[in-house]
């Protein structure tokens, strides 16, 4: 079982943000001041008030709690392969909203619905040999 | 209601399954082109006489309806090539109806056609390969395959009420047994639970045996108004109720275990004016077992976390409360990528009561409820009411 080779994320201009973020080790997600609303995945305005004039970034804990997983086993994908098997799971972040990720380090029978979880970062080379750091998550 | 109204004054009047399950020897096109003869035979009409052309495929990309009307030389006056994934053809019928209903088109050919044995294409187990865009970016990353999406809701399912892979591992035992007696069904030697629970893992808690196969395939549907269909050869099936909708991850905070088809049942149900009790069968789309479990839960016919139990000793057999796909369904009679035409393909046999051994007594009233994309992370829903002409 060999680490996941994360395939390298585009980033737009409305999520640079966030793996701008990433990069300093630094989970940021985007809180709208004028109807307060946390959102994930990151858009260039308010997804409720279809506006980008009160959109901010800010640090979250990188706290949260397994909502759903499942331990793959099968994945020809490239990078993935190898790296069977691991876990896929989408997290509840403490700030509210959830996101996609996997959890490292961990024997997989370890992981459950509602175990808690903290963000690290696994960081990989580029063509260009800039670095770019892929949010992951550990039991906590 | 009158039958000049929507929908019910549009029907179905002819369906084509391609009995292909590897044709390594043919295009999407070319299964699709054969499918409409097909369809258009069943019906009594002609290829002259279709004016409404929709389609979509796994590969049909941007302009492929227009590519699909010069393969088949038709010139339409109404072209729909709606991708929503494997429901959309469940769709496509309901814009028919829509669209004859208008005064739009007369008679509407819906076509699907797929080489995704021959191709060997991973359906269900590549992904995760792409991330040139920025959506993809928060997904691509993180390595979800298809069956894992669903996995990860049949974890949850599992955590939240309790279901267990046996009662799961019941619904490929009973698809299997309906394919026994479906002489086109690619998987037709008998299964039990331990056979499926013993099968190869493949994303926990999903084994293989609990995954659709992958064939090849195509079919056809053709829908016009119920005043014409009553002219054509087959008795016609009247489309009582339509419904669509999606559900996805949102800004971060949706209902995951709520699925789609709650919210495209009710409407269709509502819109057919049936209660569960007039439903004779259901044809919901298999793609894994946990599909055909959130999909009758979330269509309600039981309470939610009630699924398992539903489903066990029988309940969704040929001789159960409720009998759902006939055919083997895509856990063992064709899944060609896009399996959606074909829960319209046999609620309409089913209906006009010409399946044989695996035939609904008295069917009068079918569902069936088409699944695109992935539960569990997000995708779209399409549900059908079908009736016997009265």
């Amino acid at each position: 079982m060999n680490a996941i080779e994360h395939p390298i994320p585009y980033a737009s201009w409305e999520t640079r943000g966030f793996w701008e973020g990433a990069g300093r080790g630094e989970l940021v997600l985007q809180r709208c001041s004028s109807c307060g609303l946390v959102q994930h995945r990151p858009r260039g305005l308010c997804a409720h008030c279809l506006d980008s004039a009160d959109l901010e970034h800010f640090v979250a804990s990188g706290a949260g709690s397994i909502y759903s997983f499942t331990v793959t086993e099968q994945n020809q994908a490239k990078g993935f392969a190898e790296a069977c098997p691991y876990v896929m799971a989408f997290v509840t972040l403490d700030e509210g909203p959830r996101l996609l990720s996997v959890v490292v380090e961990c024997e997989p029978d370890d992981v459950a619905i509602g175990s808690r979880v903290e963000v690290t970062y696994v960081k990989q080379d580029r063509d260009d040999r800039e670095t770019f750091a892929i949010p992951v998550f550990r039991l906590s | 209601m009158s039958n000049s109204s929507f929908p019910r004054g549009a029907a179905i009047a002819g369906v084509y399954e391609h009995p292909s399950r590897f044709s390594p020897d043919k295009t999407e096109f070319q299964i699709m082109a054969e499918s409409a003869k097909g369809a258009l035979a069943d019906a009594g009409l002609e290829r002259s006489d279709v004016d409404g052309l929709f389609g979509a495929s796994m590969t049909m990309g941007l302009m492929g309806i227009v590519d699909l009307a010069e393969y088949l030389d038709l010139y339409p006056d109404y072209l729909d090539g709606t991708n929503i994934g494997g429901s959309s053809f469940v769709a496509h019928v309901t814009h028919a109806a829509a669209a004859v209903h208008a005064g739009l088109c007369n008679v509407a050919l819906v076509l699907y056609g797929s080489t995704a044995a021959s191709n060997s294409m991973a359906i269900g187990t590549g992904g995760s390969g792409g991330s040139r865009n920025p959506d993809a970016a928060f997904s691509a990353p993180y390595g979800m395959t298809t069956v894992g999406s669903y996995a990860s809701y049949a974890n949850l399912h599992m955590a939240t009420y309790g279901t267990t892979s046996e009662q799961l591992a019941e619904i490929a035992v009973t698809m299997r047994q309906h394919a026994a007696l479906n002489p086109l069904a690619k998987m037709r030697t008998p299964i039990t639970v331990d056979d499926v629970l013993g099968s190869r893992m493949i994303s926990r808690p999903l084994h293989l045996l609990d995954c659709c196969i992958i064939s090849d395939g195509g079919g056809a549907v053709v829908v016009t108004s119920l005043e014409r269909a009553r002219d054509l050869q087959k008795e016609p099936v009247q489309i009582l109720g339509c419904g669509e909708a999606v559900q996805h991850q949102g800004v971060g905070y949706s209902d995951i275990l709520s699925i789609a088809a709650k919210q495209s049942g009710a409407k269709a149900m509502q819109m057919a004016g049936v209660q569960h009790s007039d439903i004779d069968l259901a044809m919901i789309y298999d793609s894994f077992t946990i599909t055909v479990l959130a999909t009758l839960e979330n269509l309600g016919f039981c309470p939610p976390g009630e699924g398992g139990n539903f489903v066990a000793n029988g309940g969704i057999s040929l001789q159960g409360s409720l009998p759902v796909n006939p055919d083997g369904g895509g856990l063992s009679s064709n899944h060609p990528g896009m399996r959606g035409i074909f829960l319209v393909i046999e609620a309409v046999k089913q209906l006009r009561n010409e399946c044989d051994a695996r035939q609904v007594a008295g069917a009068e009233v079918a569902l069936a409820h088409g699944t695109g994309g992935t539960i569990g992370d997000k995708h779209s829903g399409a549900t059908l009411i079908l009736g016997v002409d009265r």
